[in-house]
């Protein structure tokens, strides 16, 4: 392994330093991060690549520093964006057949935003198709593995972009979220995995699933390495009428490695022995004792609505996806079946030879959903429970300044284990899905190993508190060394 | 609006073969008779767990549309560039200068 790309197994910080203090250049960097994706091949975490364009932005960036001028934090850091965010001449293919050649026109605000920091975009990242799955084995380029247990899965949606930092292939990769995307594959990765809260980070660009519960964010090694690419990226965008009016807090000031005074809430209805795993709740709990002993006040909280998150998720995420999915109809962009017909022939197997077997799946059930006799009795319903949910998260908070949960049930399962029974991998979102129907932010973050495999910490904050969950798991990360535990491969 | 008899929608309903396909015409989807048994099979399971919901009494709670109140936002009315027309349609199957091509929509007289 050559020293830059030991450099690039680093933090943020150590980066920066090594860039500034001219040890290596950006190009350097960039090429150690092309060569261990190559190396790194075989998980198909990074799926397509532009070597050119990355090369050349990182000789800019070189430039910059040379001169004595980086443009931020991250300026000539290599950085994976997931397969559903555009990038203007790029590929977004969102995985699916539909999206195979689709060029994007134009750059998601996040893009913008990230390259005008500097920042290297080296690869674009495996992910279930449209970002429906848990797993990223749903997936025109074939399931993506898990570095650390290749038979295993990486998690999903964002599999490819925790895996891409698992590898050490770059500290930044960008992800979505909808139902628990980051989180959970973070978890199952060993990474951190964050999820800003519900109008933060600016949706124009991020191909859409579910619109009322999707949102963008950053997967990294660390806590702050989070932070930081997070207030790059957050703050108003006119071009998103659901961006929170508000310029992009200034969360990294507040990571002072303190949490005496804070309350942590633990939920009583998510750590029930049935329907988690032993080893999971084993490092949780020790992760508990940790923030007890660093002073935190740790609480009891009831989240009544609890076994009703994943009933009330599904029905809200797959009719807003039967809604936003409608637009490819294989007249202005996407696949087109050959010799049409008529215009309905064109729509219909379009669509039918585009759409995998799962977005198949949620579009039936989305529309199912909303059509008429079953509006009220499902999708009016589960849009009143999502009330319901939220107000059990207003009086939890009434008593806490952060929830902590497990993240997901489970360390990472085997690939093909969950992907013939659809319903056992929904409910394998058991923890994550109520922050985005809550609108919460959430982070995971490592805790320890379970046989082996990595355990996640889920801390969940009240909406646009996003300082409080980032400044407790950056003093669990200084008391703890579970971030520093790399796969057994990553290292060599 | 049409008048939807709502009283007589039973609140859990079975899915079965012909419903499916009902609702893959809707949303324009091509299933084969399988998939059509296959997609009956996994949904009946999906809204069989979706019934828990029924057990709530929601009559007086109103529903979350988003994931934040937020009115809509209004903005000046100034022009801004435009997304160019050549890029705009540069991902179309089919095209005629900056037209998208369909098939034939309209019969002909006859």
């Amino acid at each position: 392994m050559s020293q830059a790309e030991k450099v690039l197994s680093g933090s943020l910080r150590t980066l920066r330093e090594a860039l500034d203090r001219k040890e290596l250049t950006a190009s350097e960097l960039v090429e150690a991060s092309l060569a261990r994706m190559d190396r790194g091949k075989d998980l198909a975490a990074v799926v397509t690549r532009n070597d050119e364009k990355a090369l050349r932005a990182a000789e800019e960036a070189s430039r910059r520093i040379a001169a004595g001028k980086p443009r931020s934090v991250l300026d000539g850091i290599p950085v994976v964006l997931k397969h559903n965010i555009v990038e203007q001449g790029e590929l977004a293919t969102c995985s699916s057949r539909i999206l195979e050649n689709f060029v994007s026109p134009y750059d998601a605000t996040v893009v913008e935003r990230l390259r005008a920091a500097g920042a290297v975009f080296v690869g674009r990242a495996n992910m279930d198709e449209f970002a429906m799955g848990s797993s990223t084995e749903s997936s025109i380029y074939g399931p993506a593995h898990n570095p650390w247990d290749p038979t295993r899965s990486c998690g999903g949606s964002s599999g490819g972009s925790a895996a891409a930092v698992a590898a050490g292939f770059a500290p930044i990769a960008l992800g979505s979220d909808t139902g628990g995307s980051i989180r959970q594959p973070a978890s199952f990765c060993g990474v951190v995995g964050f999820k800003p809260s519900y109008g933060r980070i600016s949706r124009w660009g991020l191909i859409a699933f579910a619109s009322s519960l999707d949102q963008i964010g950053p997967f990294a090694r660390t806590v702050s390495d989070c932070a930081a690419a997070f207030e790059l990226m957050a703050g108003h965008d006119a071009r998103d009428s659901t961006s929170l009016p508000e310029p992009a807090p200034k969360v990294c000031e507040r990571l002072d490695g303190e949490v005496a005074g804070m309350t942590i809430g633990l939920p009583k209805e998510y750590f029930v022995e049935q329907g988690v795993s032993p080893g999971v709740l084993a490092r949780v709990r020790e992760a508990i004792a940790v923030l007890d002993k660093a002073g935190a006040k740790i609480v009891p909280v009831s989240l009544p609505h609890t076994t009703h998150t994943i009933a009330t998720y599904y029905l809200v995420a797959t009719a807003e996806a039967s809604s936003n999915l409608a637009r490819y109809d294989g007249v202005r962009y996407g696949r087109r079946a050959k010799d049409p017909v008529d215009l309905e022939d064109l729509y219909r197997r379009s669509r039918s030879e585009g759409f995998g077997a799962e977005v198949k799946r949620r579009i039936l059930l989305g529309t199912y959903v909303l059509s008429a006799g079953y509006y009220d009795a499902y999708y009016g319903k589960a849009q009143r429970v999502r009330t319901l949910i939220r107000r059990d998260f207003e009086l939890a908070f009434a008593q806490c300044d952060v929830i902590l949960t497990p993240t997901a049930p489970e360390t990472a399962f085997r690939l093909g284990e969950k992907s013939g029974d659809p319903l056992a991998m929904y409910l394998s979102d058991v923890y994550t899905v109520s922050a985005n129907l809550a609108g919460l932010p959430a982070l995971s973050l490592p805790c320890g190993l379970s046989d082996g495999l990595p355990v996640g910490l889920q801390l969940l904050g009240k909406p646009f508190d996003e300082a409080s969950i980032l400044r407790v798991g950056d003093a669990f990360e200084r008391a703890t060394p579970h971030h520093r535990l790399v796969p057994p491969g990553a290292a060599s | 609006m049409a008048a939807v008899p709502r009283a007589n929608v039973p609140r859990m309903s079975r899915i079965g073969h012909a419903e499916v396909a009902r609702v893959a015409a809707l949303a324009r989807l091509a299933l084969s008779e399988a998939e059509i048994d296959g997609m009956a099979h996994d949904l009946e399971q999906i809204l069989a767990h979706v019934a828990s919901l029924d057990a709530l009494d929601t009559r007086d709670v109103p529903p979350t549309l988003h994931g934040f109140d937020l009115p809509t936002p209004l903005r000046p009315d100034r022009p801004a560039p435009p997304l160019d027309p050549e890029l705009a349609v540069a991902n179309a199957p089919a095209r005629q200068g900056t037209a998208f091509l369909v098939p034939k929509v309209l019969e002909e007289e006859g």
